[in-house]
């Protein structure tokens, strides 16, 4: 499904990730865990091609298919999804209008017609449920004075509604409360298939308590410096970063 | 010993001399006081420049080499030719005026039951500060008295040019009587490269009266001038918004008079400039009575090498206490050669008031791009949502509600036609 194959990558000429190799198979949950600074962050962004980032080496393929020179709206088109750590507000735009162009977006990239206003209210409203999401939160300014819950819980939905075969979680645990990472991670369960992939990056293990890896890898220094599987994670936890601070140096 | 005053005569331009022999001609015709006297201010002071303070980001004088010829009085051509142009504009106001290159046309209004705008001998008066009223003092016949009606239905002012390269002028005069209701919608159509406009409105709202308008200029004419001077008895309201997504120079000048106690004045506008377009709101707002409110609400979309100016000047007389002003600019500059300027002025003489302004200029927000690419939007739908929920702001906040929907859809035409030519 991913392949990232010695990936580098820097930002205003500064190395963040350094020769990056890394494999999702097919319907696996990654993990991947690491200190402040580790470059995880980065690594989402230039999975979903945020522009800034500095390609300096290496390769990511998706599908077989290098993604690397696509805009982020095709890498969309082709089922990447990026659930944001930072959901941005885009102040003015109805969360319904933008679900609706998403949407219809990737329909049309499947080369499907646009969905009717009937059946895209059904199926948000299905959605939205399942993630306790209030209607009236859907007709407020997309993520515009949304708490830190609601943006993840609308993150996850979007994730729900474009049904993408590569999601990368960013942090998605960031300032969440208990109940909400709860929520936001039965939200993720319920997508979890054997069609689709998730490389879930977060810094605590709490998260992996709530969605459980297939395998952990660990981030130090711009590259993937241990893989194991979820009892890594739990050693992590109990150790810390400090085993993984000079690797890789 | 004797100090020679030399006064450098200014060269003046082919337009400047040939708008001095159509100023003459009026006044041959019409030799009154006022026309002999705006004949004389154009006489000394042309066309404005940048060393006019007013005028400092639009070189009139410099753009406007050559003066298009009058329009002629429209014939049945030229009215058979408004007709069609307003077919491809339906009709939004209950009742209809227009105006052909300058000159009201009865039978082309719709719902008038004949109550129609007549020309009086209304003498304008040329104002030192301003070079364009001797312009119009000087050219414009008299002034158009347009029936406005009690509010209950909205009214449609449309002023079409037929000719490419003519010069139209026209004064109105738009009047809420005291208590009464005005809604007003004024539109220009049909201008291709080539023609210029002036316009001037008075405007007076009477004692408790309410006066909405907005301007929607929808054509492309090479020069566009515009005067309104709304002034506002006591408890008076007045809204006035503006919507420029056409002109290739546009000039929209507002003299706003709170002479009243407890006026309210709000002024917004929507300017949406590509090209080499350039588009200028200047205003001047006067609180003249004690415990007026104004408020300035202007948003600029500029593309390409577009350039936008706005000026806007909130003067606070020494006894206009309890005056309340707010003034807000904002504008998107989506290349590298857009120009914005933007010069929000306070000029306040009175000790209890409350007054602010704010203005930014910024580029589109690439992270609220990345977002929605990153959702499948393409780039130009993404860059078209934000700047849609930008400009909308300035419409919803401006418009009446009747009004919002055909703002809202030129808008989101502009930003298509634009989105097609343009980004990656």
């Amino acid at each position: 499904m991913l392949e990232v194959k010695n990936l580098s990558v820097s930002i205003h000429d500064k190395p963040i990730l350094d020769g990056l190799t890394l494999t999702v198979k097919t319907g696996e949950v990654a993990a991947i865990m690491g200190p402040n600074g580790s470059g995880k962050s980065t690594l989402s962004y230039v999975i979903a091609g945020k522009p800034d980032y500095e390609v300096t080496g290496g390769e990511v393929l998706v599908n077989g298919e290098d993604i690397l020179e696509l805009s982020p709206d095709e890498r969309a088109a082709k089922g990447v999804f990026l659930a944001f750590q930072y959901p941005v507000e885009i102040p003015g735009v109805a969360t319904m209008t933008f679900l609706k162009a998403s949407l219809n977006a990737k329909r049309r990239a499947d080369g499907l017609t646009d969905m009717t206003t009937p059946d895209f209210m059904r199926i948000v409203r299905e959605a939205a449920k399942g993630l306790r999401i209030d209607f009236d939160m859907l007709k407020r300014p997309l993520n515009v004075g949304f708490s830190g819950g609601e943006k993840k819980r609308m993150e996850i939905l979007q994730m729900a509604l474009l049904a993408p075969s590569l999601c990368v979680l960013d942090e998605t645990d960031s300032g969440l409360d208990i109940d909400a990472l709860r929520i936001v991670s039965e939200g993720v369960n319920a997508l979890r298939s054997q069609k689709r992939s998730f490389l879930v990056i977060t810094h605590y293990q709490r998260l992996l308590d709530h969605i459980k890896p297939d395998v952990v890898h660990v981030m130090a220094k711009g590259r993937i410096v241990k893989s194991g599987g979820p009892e890594l994670a739990l050693e992590l936890e109990r150790n810390g970063y400090r085993d993984y601070s000079d690797v890789a140096a | 010993m004797a100090l020679a005053i030399v006064h450098s005569a200014r060269e003046r331009t082919a337009a400047e001399a040939a708008l001095s022999d159509d100023i003459a001609a009026m006044l041959r015709a019409d030799p009154s006081p006022p026309r002999a006297a705006a004949a004389a201010q154009f006489e000394k002071a042309g066309l404005p420049t940048k060393r006019l303070e007013a005028w400092h980001y639009t070189d009139l004088r410099g753009a406007l080499r050559v003066l298009a010829p009058q329009a002629p009085e429209p014939d049945a051509d030229a009215i058979a030719k408004a007709r069609a142009l307003l077919a491809g504009a339906p009709k939004i106001g209950a009742v209809r005026y227009v105006s052909v290159d300058g000159v009201f046309v009865a039978a082309l209004s719709e719902g008038a039951r004949g109550a129609e705008p007549t020309l009086v001998a209304a003498p304008a008066k040329p104002h030192d500060d301003d070079p364009i009223a001797a312009v119009m003092a000087g050219l414009a016949p008299g002034r158009w008295e347009a029936p406005l009606g009690d509010g209950s239905a909205l009214v449609e002012i449309v002023h079409v040019t037929t000719k490419p390269a003519t010069l139209s002028v026209m004064r109105l005069g738009l009047t809420a009587p005291a208590g009464g209701r005005v809604r007003l919608l004024e539109r220009f159509l049909g201008a291709q490269s080539g023609a210029q406009r002036f316009v001037a409105a008075k405007i007076a709202v009477g004692e408790g009266g309410e006066f909405g308008h907005v301007v929607s200029i929808e054509d492309e004419a090479s020069l566009h001038v515009e005067t309104q001077r709304p002034t506002l008895a006591k408890g008076a309201s007045y809204s006035g918004f503006a919507l420029v997504p056409g002109g290739a120079l546009v000039r929209r000048q507002i003299f706003a008079r709170l002479a009243g106690e407890g006026g309210k004045i709000a002024l917004g506008g929507l300017s949406l400039i590509d090209g080499k377009r350039h588009a200028d709101t200047t205003l001047e707002v006067v609180h003249a009575s004690p415990g007026g409110q104004s408020r300035e609400f202007y948003k600029h979309i500029v593309a390409d090498e577009g350039v936008g100016v706005y000026q806007g000047k909130v003067i606070v007389d020494p006894h206009a206490q309890k005056t309340d002003g707010a003034m807000k600019s904002q504008a998107v500059l989506l290349s590298p050669a857009a120009q914005m300027m933007n010069k929000p002025e306070l000029e306040i003489f009175a000790d209890d008031v409350v007054c602010g302004h704010g203005a930014t200029v910024a580029a589109l927000d690439a992270e609220q791009i990345f977002y929605l690419q990153a959702r499948g939007i393409k780039r130009a739908d993404a860059e078209a949502m934000v700047l849609e929920a930008f400009g909308a702001e300035a419409i919803l906040r401006g418009a009446e509600e009747s009004l919002r929907e055909p703002l809202l859809s030129a808008m989101r035409a502009w930003l298509a036609k634009r989105g097609k030519g343009g980004a990656p």
